[in-house]
């Protein structure tokens, strides 16, 4: 090839009467991109690998450097820079053009165009440093009807079984259930479970309850496996999960022996690959997740390269060191819901009933349909990830353009399920986008009983956000498996960024709670009334089902 | 005693220990000026060594039966019995190296003062604050200034 018609991105602008030559521009960066030369005794940058993670601007002790955005292509509002850029690049190297994170394209952000609700005189605020809001939630499926809890199996609910006798249960009777519950449920009181249906049998009474796992906070960890980030970052977010009450996700990628110690704040999931599966990791968390798809890439599998499958990873995934680890786009068993029927029953099976099953699809524009097949195909929770989700590589022209935003796949998910008699059976979870409580708050009223976060949790432990995932190169040692790299998450720190995070969402949430006159979060789920949107057409206004701000009650 | 312990399992080798432990030590609030406000910046008192995917940053150990103070020719060099600290009297040194020499951590380094005669620097814990500048500056809790049953980390 000639000379290149490729442009750096970025221009790195080193302020020298600052630079004090300390060097750690250099060693930080996890592209190259700086270096001292010793011979000149000069500090240069090497602008074209900079892809402006910022580490070095946030490590240099003087503030000496800035990262700019380099004004090389002739832009028009038709073909922006990142149009040129990528085309340039494909006419110069061909190939799929690879990303990672969430989409980061112009599409209306509905969030940005719903305001939430507060009351005034006729139904007081609620100040939550007085008074009590609670942002506890059970992740599981609800009982259908009251069941006898010797006519059926542990948490198979048989539908048409007669009612003996309803009540509400004391929290020291339930104790004394016949069915097994999960053991070593550290999370889950059987007392706090039992507001199901009761039965009366030989003269004591007797409650079942379907499995389901506490959550002190509606936020879960989303699914990030080990291989697509370090296992330090997994590890940070497992210890965060454990003190905040709440729940991580491996991933794909099987677990790390060093989860033990968090084994009961984890979901397991399954996905194509089945990478680390048998009876042993099924049994090991408190829930099961049946991956089928994901925001960032629907319908597109995944690949771990074999370089970046060193022993720790071949060990957890259950493959040879240096294989490609590759998760095929389908399930190749399963083609239909009645498949997805067997697999969670498999799963339902491999562990007697004691794990809810959770199905997680990609926001696509059949979704609710879908949601609604998962639903009757046996799903205890449906996790639902939007067209903002991250991943840890995935084509671009995928990630940009295919999905749904969440805002929108959760209505439409919640009102059909809801209008089908499913919505009480299922827990609903939202992901893909979600930034900030009040994000959280109004994911909620459009009909989530609580969010995945997965790029929240990672900004929270240093990414910035630099889409070059899928190199390796993570400068802030998440997406990288490099030991140089991955020691730059300390999980007693990152832990305690996780933790700092939701312990403030959590605040906020209870703030905005309180200021609807709202205590519970079972009050806020679906509440459309409390979200009034601005700038949206009838139709868009229509699809999420609330009212135009101005619009009363 | 305590003692500033590095943790070789995250010392991200940014060596911003260094770079404090230089403001620390300068006549100087300011970086910049800690650095390019005199003739020579005050060296840091520790250093990182590093053997990648490693790094590591070496101070004084502060030893209970300090081999440097044995051996230092001129007594300039002595453990203050209250703090636990080793410490070096500037008057005193000559310069000689016999201290580098028998320190088995290599935590002492030589220096030229501006009348041409050679002195040490070594790590002195920041005395004037409640914990040192290496230890407040590390971004990765790498460094951990307490008592521990172990002198090493
Ligand atoms: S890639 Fe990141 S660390 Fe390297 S020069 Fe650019 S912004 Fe700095
Ligand atoms: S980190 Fe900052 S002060 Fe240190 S060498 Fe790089 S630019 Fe200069
Ligand atoms: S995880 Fe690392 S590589 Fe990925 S966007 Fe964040 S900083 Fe960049």
């Amino acid at each position: 090839m000639p000379r290149s018609l490729m442009q750096p991105e970025f221009l790195v602008q080193r302020d020298k009467e600052r630079c004090i030559e300390c060097k750690t521009c250099v060693r930080q960066c996890g592209f190259g991109v700086h270096e001292y030369e010793e011979a000149r005794g000069v500090l240069v940058s090497n602008d074209s690998e900079c892809v402006s993670c910022r580490r070095c601007v946030v490590f240099c002790p003087t503030g000496a450097l800035q990262i700019k955005k380099n004004e090389a292509y002739r832009e028009n509002s038709y073909w922006t820079e990142d149009r040129l850029r990528d085309l340039r690049r494909q006419a110069e190297f061909g190939g799929t053009l690879l990303t990672g994170m969430g989409c980061d394209r112009t599409y209306p952000i509905y969030f940005d165009h719903i305001l939430l609700n507060a009351s005034q005189v006729t139904n007081p605020p609620i100040d939550p440093l007085r008074e009590p809001i609670e942002t506890r939630v059970y992740i599981g499926r609800r009982p259908e009807k009251p069941v006898p809890a010797s006519a059926s199996g542990c948490g198979i609910p048989l539908t048409g079984m007669p009612m003996q006798v309803s009540a509400e249960v004391p929290a020291a009777v339930s104790a004394e259930m016949p069915c097994e519950m999960p053991k070593g449920a550290a999370t889950v009181e059987l007392g706090e479970m039992a507001k199901g249906p009761t039965t009366v049998e030989s003269g004591e009474m007797a409650t079942e309850m379907p499995p389901a796992v506490k959550l002190e906070i509606p936020v879960i960890f989303s699914a990030m496996s080990f291989g697509s980030i370090s296992k330090n970052a997994i590890l940070s977010i497992a210890r965060a999960a454990a003190s905040l009450g709440t729940m991580f996700n491996t991933g794909e990628g099987g677990m790390h022996r060093d989860l033990e110690p968090y084994k009961d704040h984890m979901i397991v999931q399954v996905a194509s690959g089945r990478f680390g599966v048998d009876p042993s990791y099924l049994n090991a968390g408190r829930i099961i997740e049946i991956k089928i798809g994901q925001g960032a890439k629907p319908g597109i599998g995944g690949h771990l390269p074999g370089e970046k499958v060193g022993e720790e990873i071949a060990l957890t995934r259950g493959i040879p060191r240096g294989s490609d680890a590759i998760s095929p786009a389908p399930h190749h068993d399963i083609y239909s819901i009645e498949d997805l029927r067997q697999l969670i029953y498999t799963a339902k099976e491999a562990t007697e009933y004691r794990k809810p099953v959770s199905v997680k699809i990609a926001a696509v524009h059949n979704v609710a349909a879908i949601a609604s097949g998962a639903a009757r195909a046996g799903a205890d929770i449906i996790a639902v990830d939007g067209l903002r989700g991250g991943t840890g590589a995935a084509p671009k022209m995928i990630r940009d353009n295919v999905g749904l935003p969440i805002e929108l796949a959760i209505s439409a998910v919640d009102r059909r399920l809801r209008r089908e008699g499913l919505r009480e059976k299922v827990f609903l979870i939202a992901g893909g986008g979600i930034r900030c409580s009040a994000d959280l708050a109004k994911i909620i009223c459009l009909g989530a009983d609580a969010a995945y976060i997965g790029t929240a949790a990672l900004l929270a432990l240093g990414c910035h956000l630099c889409h070059k995932c899928y190199t390796g190169n993570c400068s802030w040692g998440i997406a990288t498996q490099n030991p140089y790299l991955t020691r730059r998450i300390n999980p007693e720190l990152g832990s305690q960024r996780l933790i700092n995070l939701l312990t403030a969402w959590s605040h906020e949430l209870k703030e905005i709670m309180g200021a609807m006159g709202i205590n519970a979060i079972e009050s806020l789920r679906g509440n459309r009334l409390q979200l009034r949107g601005v700038g949206l057409p009838e139709n868009e206004l229509r699809e999420l089902e609330i009212k135009q701000a101005g619009e009363a009650m | 005693m305590k003692r500033v312990h590095c943790n070789l399992e995250f010392c991200v080798n940014c060596h911003l220990c260094e770079v404090y432990c230089t403001l620390a030590h300068s006549p100087y609030n300011d970086l910049v000026a800690a650095f390019k406000g005199g003739a020579h910046p005050e060296p840091a008192r520790l250093f990182v060594e590093e053997r990648r995917p490693a790094s590591f940053a070496v101070q004084c150990r502060h030893c209970d039966d300090p081999y440097c103070v044995t051996s230092c020719l001129t007594g300039a060099l002595y453990k203050e019995e209250s703090s636990g600290r080793v410490l070096y009297l500037q008057g005193k040194c000559i310069g000689c190296g016999t201290c580098l020499v028998a320190c088995p951590y290599g935590a002492i380094k030589r220096r030229m003062k501006p009348d041409g005669h050679f002195t040490i620097v070594k790590c002195d814990l920041c005395p004037d604050r409640t914990r040192p500048a290496c230890v407040e500056a590390c971004p990765n809790l790498a460094l951990k200034y307490e008592e521990r049953e172990q002198m090493n980390p």
